[in-house]
């Protein structure tokens, strides 16, 4: 597959590492009014930038609405970068057409969050994972078998004969959620991406499919993007965590580094939020950032965050962006309270 | 979809019902379509007096009897060269031969026939035969109703013979020769009759035959129209043409407004645009004036017309409804699924959103074909049918230009109208069952 590459000599270099390079990516949705007049941009992503290694797993918090979900849509191809790239195994993927897109799409596998709405209902489970294979040129009928009952067995869909003759309405939840999984493996991706796949399930089942996903992603040295609102579910896997908010990247760093010392308001709000079954919980309010997310469409100037931090910088923060800081070697922040290399949230 | 849900319809009696009336229809439409051939129908149809002349005029079926307090009488034809008819010939002097035969009947019935005609063949060169008619009665009266020569074919319409009316004071025959003298009240006097035909012939080889019709006033298992058509043969071919203008026109308007509304929805854009005006266009425009005018102007001819049907009704208001269906799972997960591992549009239209759409369509399909056979049938009634083809619509608009209504002649509308209905029930019950089975949420409903 070769495919026409503005190649430099860093990526050149890094290709044999770094699986995909997501470079000031913007995913932007235009707003039209009678359907051709321009009214603005709905920014769903903007200026995000992040490389993931090969058999690396990241995690990609923030709450709804904040964009994760496009990013994700767009390293599916589902959506088209608005600006900006994406570089996979060195080759930028932003505008691949016809066979390069159909190779793409085969090196990635899609886990999604809902696993009824994820599954076609008339279809049954054979057939579903049958789907990819035949899309992708796998003409051999035995050939295809074989590799769905491999798929049904690495999910632990077994005895296989119970489930390939089923439709999606008669398997449990969790056992549905296999079955996405499954179909998401079969085309053996490099990089499965992950749309909070257990938050529609129940939790006993919850820590099943991470530990599948987890052990799917070791014996297939796969990269994992991994997206959820739901801290506590994190750690379960994923080294790396991104968190983003009103369509930017507000922090990076490690699992462990990000839970122990959370540097942007924002990140420390999300874990403030996250609940732990704990009988205190029950008679106090936590505090929380008052608000909403902001619009989109006009996102506020400086940081996105200040109107709802109590934090911000009168002057700084509402009038320029926040750069990139590294307070700690391998944690990275935007924001303007680590201008003054403090290394730890202000109390 | 699940084929097993078919089965569910065992639990609907009335979509059995629908579906045995479905299966008659369709086995009579086979029966029909073997043992009719359609180019000798269309011929026998249109054939006119030479093929119908054993038939009464717009006689009702013979069945109507079982419901009549007075019984009317069947047809009855005697021909000469019936097995129990003997022919006498008796030589006389010269080249002059005496030919006697006598017809012997049975008339048990309560009103008087419709007419009495004799149809007659005769071979000679020169001199024609000369013909003398005579009545027996049962009560022993001898009337003469004619001394005529006829001529190689020769038809003899006794019941229009003014001197015979004169005779039978005033009568038609086929009434003064029934009628019983001692009744106060007209009807037929029952018993034996019997009718002589002698007749002398001047030449050698010279002969003739005779075929009596004494038309009755019942007829078949349909009845006859004003043509002494058998209407049976009309019902009968009816039934086919009507199914294959219904099924044809509902499968073909129904799997292209969904293979079009599902691929507007997918491609969107412009594509999406251009077929929602097309549809608001179409639906503003009358489809019967359109449909009467391509009958005037250019053809008559049920495929023309079934073409036009389709081609007007795609881009209807399902369309509309179908596209808000397809919207809604244009964005569910699977399609997104399929996306992602490079399913093309053609795949995901056909094996992604139509599948999903399919119980919707099937019970509307259902529904949706009677309504197309009552739609050919009104193009018929308004004198828009095939001119070829017999079917239900133009024997209701036969009906309806002769005023079998005014007449009395209940059993030409009711009939077509009849298997007209029928058909609709049948496909309706079994569509509305189907749409319980694949609609689930209409179950308690």
């Amino acid at each position: 597959m070769s495919i026409d590459v503005k190649a430099t000599p860093e990526r050149v270099q890094a290709d044999s590492d770094i699986l995909i390079s997501v470079e000031n990516l913007h995913v932007w949705f235009e707003l039209k009014k009678w359907g051709f007049s321009h009214v603005g941009w709905v920014r769903a992503v903007d200026n995000v930038t992040f490389q993931l290694k090969r058999g690396e797993a990241i995690a990609i918090v923030g709450e709804s609405g904040c964009g994760k979900s496009s990013l994700m849509k767009t390293l599916l191809l589902l959506n088209r970068p608005h600006k900006g790239s994406v570089f996979f195994e060195g080759q930028d993927i932003s505008n691949i057409k016809g066979k390069a897109l159909k190779w793409y799409r085969s090196q990635v596998g899609y886990v999604q969050q809902d696993p009824y709405g994820a599954l076609p209902p008339f279809m049954p489970v054979h057939r579903i994972l049958e789907e990819p294979l035949i899309i992708n040129g796998v003409k051999d009928k035995h050939e295809r078998d074989e590799r769905i009952r491999q798929a049904l067995q690495e999910v632990a869909l077994t005895p296989v004969e119970d489930f390939l003759n089923k439709y999606p309405h008669m398997l449990s939840g969790g056992q549905q959620q296999r079955v996405v999984i499954a179909r998401a493996m079969i085309l053996e991706p490099k990089l499965l991406v992950a749309d909070e796949p257990v938050s529609m399930l129940d939790a006993s089942v919850r820590v099943e499919i991470l530990r599948l996903l987890r052990k799917l992603q070791e014996e297939h040295n796969l990269s994992v993007m991994y997206i959820t609102h739901d801290l506590s579910t994190v750690r379960f896997f994923s080294e790396r965590i991104f968190v983003m908010y009103a369509g930017k990247l507000v922090e990076q760093t490690h699992i462990e580094e990000l839970l122990n010392n959370p540097l942007h308001p924002y990140t420390k709000a999300l874990l403030t939020g996250t609940s732990v079954p704990d009988a205190a919980n029950a008679t106090h309010l936590k505090e929380v950032p008052p608000g909403e997310p902001p619009s989109l469409v006009n996102p506020p100037n400086g940081c996105r965050f200040h109107p709802r931090c109590a934090h911000a910088i009168a002057g700084v923060c509402d009038v320029k962006e926040p750069l990139h800081f590294e307070p700690v070697p391998g944690h990275f922040v935007n924001c303007w309270l680590y201008e003054d290399g403090r290394t730890s949230f202000p109390e | 979809m699940n084929l097993n849900q078919f089965r569910d319809i065992t639990r609907y009696p009335s979509a059995i019902a629908g579906l045995i009336i479905i299966f008659i229809l369709i086995g009579i439409s086979v029966y029909t379509i073997f043992a009719l051939p359609y180019n000798e129908t269309v011929v026998k149809w249109r054939g006119g007096d030479m093929v119908w002349q054993d038939n009464p005029r717009t006689a009702p079926p013979t069945w109507t009897n079982y419901f009549r307090s007075k019984k009317l009488p069947e047809t009855l034809i005697f021909r000469s060269t019936d097995a129990g008819i003997d022919k006498q010939r008796t030589p006389l002097k010269d080249d002059l031969t005496d030919v006697y035969m006598a017809f012997q009947f049975d008339y048990t019935a309560d009103d008087f026939p419709q007419e009495i005609i004799l149809f007659f063949d005769s071979t000679f060169e020169q001199k024609a035969p000369y013909i003398s008619l005579t009545w027996i009665t049962p009560d022993g009266r001898k009337i003469n109703i004619g001394d005529f020569s006829i001529e190689k074919t020769y038809t003899r319409r006794i019941s229009q013979d003014e001197k015979l009316t004169k005779k039978l004071d005033g009568q038609p025959a086929e009434i003064g020769l029934f009628a019983d003298p001692n009744s106060d009240v007209l009807q037929p006097l029952k018993g034996t009759y019997t009718l002589e035909v002698a007749g002398l012939t001047f030449e050698p080889g010279s002969d003739f035959d005779v075929k009596t019709v004494i038309y009755g006033k019942v007829f078949g298992l349909a009845g006859t129209d004003h043509l002494r058509r058998d209407l049976l043969l009309a019902l009968l071919w009816g039934t086919p043409v009507a199914l294959a203008f219904g099924l044809i026109a509902a499968v073909a308007t129904s799997v292209l407004t969904m293979i079009i509304a599902a691929a507007g929805t997918w491609y969107g854009g412009w594509v999406d645009s251009l077929i929602q005006r097309i549809t608001e266009i179409n639906m503003m425009l009358p489809v019967l004036p359109i449909l009467i005018m391509v009958g005037v102007f250019y053809s008559r001819s049920l495929w023309v017309i079934l073409g036009v049907v389709i081609v007007l009704s795609i881009f209807s208001a399902s369309i509309k409804s179908y596209r808000s269906i397809f919207m809604q799972e244009r964005e569910a997960g699977y399609i997104q699924a399929a996306k992602s591992y490079g399913a093309g549009n053609g795949r995901i239209i056909f094996l992604y959103l139509i599948p999903r759409i399919i119980p919707i369509l099937i019970p509307s399909l259902v529904v949706l074909i009677p309504s197309f056979v009552f739609l050919e049938a009104s193009l018929a009634v308004l004198g828009l049918g095939d001119p070829l083809m017999p079917t239900w619509g133009k024997i209701i608009d036969d009906a309806r230009t002769n005023g079998a209504l005014y007449k009395g002649l209940y059993y030409w509308v009711l009939e077509p109208s009849f298997m007209l209905m029928l058909t609709g029930f049948s496909f309706a019950m079994l569509g509305f069952a189907l749409d319980r089975i694949f609609n689930p949420r209409l179950r308690g409903m």
